[in-house]
């Protein structure tokens, strides 16, 4: 016999009240990062990034825009998954719940600032 | 029996350090160390949009001892924990859990990172040929 509730049941959200939704965003974003980390990491040997002009060119070529602004928005929702659980594991009270906003807003704004740096070379700004 | 004499789970401080251990916590090391290596790669880009005064600046940054090793601690950091993270997306199919095969999946982990590494330098040293 289960003592949980139907209702829990049908939501399936479990004891800690938030289900899987964590845990599955992080392995999907893991593996979007082990693509885009790859490329990136290819990209740059090429590179000769003493030149602004021609790293400019790179960043501004349609696929690559697209590809970095995807590596900045993964990688941030990515590592604010992560930062978000060290915080949890290792804080409390007011300071967990400080630390948590920072966390989620910082990641933020460092994605927005990124992808608009992305966006202004694309378009030649 | 009182709260503050419940018997307590293992002390880190007087755990023997095992490799199953340490390339768990170093796996969330990495991870915290390339969320604030996002901060040099968001200067990096915002410096290129800026103009050539603000890429001048940045090169000089990033170029210093103190930046250059950063890059490279980042880059460790980054191969490191993509190895690991492949390790830890293969546990989570439910394989690879018996002692000998985790030690093994764990020192694969440790010579990819080393080897991801050094070739990433030798390229980015070599000009990308």
């Amino acid at each position: 016999m289960s003592l949980r509730s139907p209702l829990a049941r049908v939501l399936g959200l479990g004891a800690a009240g938030d289900g899987t939704g964590h845990w599955w965003a992080q392995r999907i974003t893991a593996v979007a990062m082990l693509i885009l980390g790859v490329w990136f990491a290819a990209s740059l040997p090429g590179l000769d990034l003493t030149d602004r002009g021609a790293v400019a060119s790179w960043v501004a070529a349609p696929m690559n825009s697209v590809l970095l602004i995807l590596l900045i928005a993964v990688g941030a929702y990515h590592s604010q998954l992560g930062t978000r659980v060290v915080i949890e594991d290792y804080s409390r009270g007011w300071a967990k719940v400080a630390g948590l906003v920072a966390v989620q807003f910082i990641h933020v704004v460092l994605a927005g600032a990124g992808i608009l740096a992305v966006l202004r070379i694309g378009t030649g700004g | 029996m009182a709260a503050n004499q419940r018997p307590l789970s293992p002390h880190l401080q007087v755990y023997r350090p095992q490799i199953t251990s340490v390339l768990s916590i170093l796996h969330r090391i990495t991870g915290v160390i390339m969320s604030a290596g996002i901060v040099a790669l968001i200067y990096w880009l915002l410096a290129l949009a800026g103009g050539d005064a603000s890429y001048a600046t940045a090169l000089e940054v990033l170029g210093s001892i103190p930046g250059k090793l950063l890059l490279f601690g980042w880059s460790l950091a980054f191969f490191y924990h993509l190895s690991n993270g492949v390790r830890h997306l293969f546990w989570d199919t439910g394989r690879g859990f018996e002692l000998p095969q985790v030690y093994r999946s764990g020192w694969a982990a440790i010579g990819m990172a080393t080897l991801l590494t050094i070739v990433f330098w030798a390229a980015v040293l070599s000009g990308g040929q």
